[in-house]
């Protein structure tokens, strides 16, 4: 019997850590990535390079909501701010001293990062709704300052002057979207890159322990507060990323859209839809509601924009009536639970 | 046997209700030292205050010499103070593996050495057949050994176990018994909670007996099932406190 256990032990140790997944989907993954690389040449014009544009960066805004939601398990109703922090920093640097984006976008990776310490310490002790409320009331209030602060532009915004010097150092491509194509594509990789390291690292886990049973992880030496605000500061950095490339992507800066909560729903929305605490459901969820979004302003002009919401609704009501942990989910815990596992 | 953990005094109030009264035990390195008591005696309170999830307001904790005394639950866990809560709190969403690898992570940074030492701890439980299910998945009983093992894997010093046989069917008991005597031999220090008294009386070196909040006997076990103040409170007389 003991050596039954023992013979058990030798081959659960010889097992690899983490499981192979499933042919089919790394097939799946292969031809996404193929798709992703060429879809700028077969798909030329301006609209299809547009949309998966936005849906890349939405991804990837949707990542950063998920490290903080889907990982550590706080809703944050906030997360405009640094998507915001990151298109202002880039943008008051080269408007006012000419510094290129590149620096802006390190630069707000830092800002939003801290800003994330500054809302999250207070903030972050606040169990379930309460934090969600804080954040949604923080987000509107800087929203308002941002407004109302000339320094900036106040409600007017900002407007990147064109320069047609160095489009790489600059971050400004005027004849075609694929410059800014890849560059969304890259950022979202890296992203995503990193999360799924997240994922399998010390960290990660103690994260997802704490999102489970906050109690039970303390328990098991883990500092609640010290972790919650590491994560928060990881998602502010990478929401900061997307906010930088937006800006350059669109070279207006209006705080009255990019600071609105409508954006940190948006990103919500996309992450519970595809399956939150997943590593592939933002993405998902923003190849399903941008493109909803974008189609139904084109149908429906001005008015489009409450129809997109209405579908919205529909679709999360659907997904928390018959899925609750999202589309995604079901395939995720298949592939973590391994063939062959005893029954 | 060297002392290990020495609780002197710890009070703690609701209001006017007093859920822990004065109460004063200790612990030697390598005992079971069962807790019993009604319930609402202050049981589970008592390891609240001890592993710091709720503030004391009197009385100090030591470990080994050392003031814990209202420090953080991580803090407290770190020195080597492990526990398993009444009401399970598996993290769901994690294997079974993942979850004890969380506590081996306690120790150890490297994610290999972790899931090693959580399959070593998994095995001592008996529940390597389940590594990669969701914790979910597991019964009442599959849940406290993995609970177990999860504390276990941060190799501590004393591990504090709130009814471990508490919920699970009689069947399951004997097996639960055992883990805790093997766990013993192999030199934890134990703090159980436990209703089954003939449980309490075969692996206890000595109890602690609380009645609503207050400590009315603690001592070696023959000597407290014999106390004429554990009898009342458990058929049901008025104990007066110790």
């Amino acid at each position: 019997m003991a050596s039954d256990q023992a013979r058990m032990l030798e081959l659960a140790k010889s097992e690899p850590a983490w499981p192979r997944p499933p042919l089919w989907s790394m097939g799946l993954g292969l031809a996404v990535a193929a798709s992703l690389l060429a879809y700028p040449f077969v798909f030329t014009s301006p609209f299809s390079h547009h949309l998966v544009i936005l849906i890349l960066l939405y991804a990837l805004m949707a990542q950063s909501w998920n490290v903080v939601a889907g990982l550590s398990g706080q809703i944050s109703l906030g997360h405009a701010i640094f998507f915001g922090i990151g298109a202002y920093s880039s943008t008051v640097l080269f408007v006012k001293y000419g510094i290129t984006p590149w620096i802006g976008l390190v630069v707000g990776m830092v800002l939003s990062a801290l800003a994330a310490v500054a809302i999250g310490v207070p903030t972050l002790r606040l169990r379930g709704h309460y934090f969600a409320i804080a954040t949604l009331l923080i987000g509107s209030s800087v929203q308002i300052i941002v407004q109302r602060w000339d320094w900036v532009g106040a409600a007017s915004g900002l407007y990147i002057p064109i320069d047609r010097t160095s489009p790489w150092l600059y971050l400004q491509f005027h004849t075609s979207k694929i410059p800014y194509y890849y560059l969304a594509l890259g950022a979202t990789a890296v992203g995503y890159g990193l999360v799924w390291l997240l994922r399998r690292s010390r960290f990660g886990f103690r994260l997802q322990a704490l999102r489970d049973e906050p109690d039970a992880a303390a328990s098991l030496g883990i500092a609640i507060a010290r972790h919650k605000v590491l994560a928060f500061m990881i998602s502010a950095a990478m929401m900061s990323v997307a906010g930088t490339f937006y800006a350059q992507y669109v070279l207006v800066l209006d705080p009255e859209r990019l600071l609105s909560s409508e954006i940190s729903i948006i990103v919500l929305l996309m992450t519970v839809l595809g399956g939150s605490g997943t590593l592939w459901g933002p993405a998902l969820g923003a190849a399903i509601l941008i493109p909803l979004s974008e189609y139904s302003r084109i149908w429906f002009g001005g008015t489009g924009r409450t129809i997109d919401l209405i579908i919205y609704g529909i679709l999360i009501l659907a997904v928390c009536m018959w899925r609750p942990s999202g589309i995604l989910s079901l395939f995720e815990e298949g592939i973590r639970r391994r063939k062959g596992s005893a029954p | 046997m060297s002392l290990l953990l020495d609780v002197k005094g710890v009070t703690k109030r609701y209001g006017g209700l007093a859920a822990n009264a004065d109460i004063t035990f200790d612990v030697n390195e390598g005992e079971i030292l069962g807790i019993i008591g009604p319930n609402g005696a202050g049981k589970s309170t008592l390891f609240d205050l001890i592993t710091g999830f709720q503030p004391l307001d009197a009385g100090r904790v030591l470990l080994d010499g050392h003031d814990i005394t209202g420090r953080r639950p991580d803090i407290i866990a770190g020195l080597g103070v492990a526990r398993t809560f009444q009401k399970l709190k598996p993290f769901t969403d994690l294997t079974v593996t993942e979850n004890v690898m969380v506590g081996a992570l306690a120790r150890t940074s490297s994610m290999k050495a972790a899931r090693d030492a959580a399959l070593e701890s998994l095995a001592f439980v008996d529940l390597l057949e389940k590594r990669n299910h969701f914790a979910r998945e597991l019964s009442t009983g599959q849940r406290k050994r993995l609970e177990l093992a999860r504390g276990l894997a941060m190799r501590p010093r004393i591990i504090l176990m709130d009814e471990v046989t508490g919920g699970v069917d009689q069947r399951t008991i004997p097996g639960l018994v055992d883990l805790v005597l093997d766990l013993k031999s192999r030199g934890v220090t134990i703090v159980t909670i436990e209703h089954n008294m003939q449980v309490m009386m075969r692996i206890a070196d000595r109890i602690l007996a609380l009645y609503a909040g207050r400590r009315i006997a603690f001592g070696r076990p023959e000597a407290v099932r014999s106390d004429p103040k554990v009898v009342d409170a458990y058929l049901g007389g008025t104990a007066d406190a110790a």
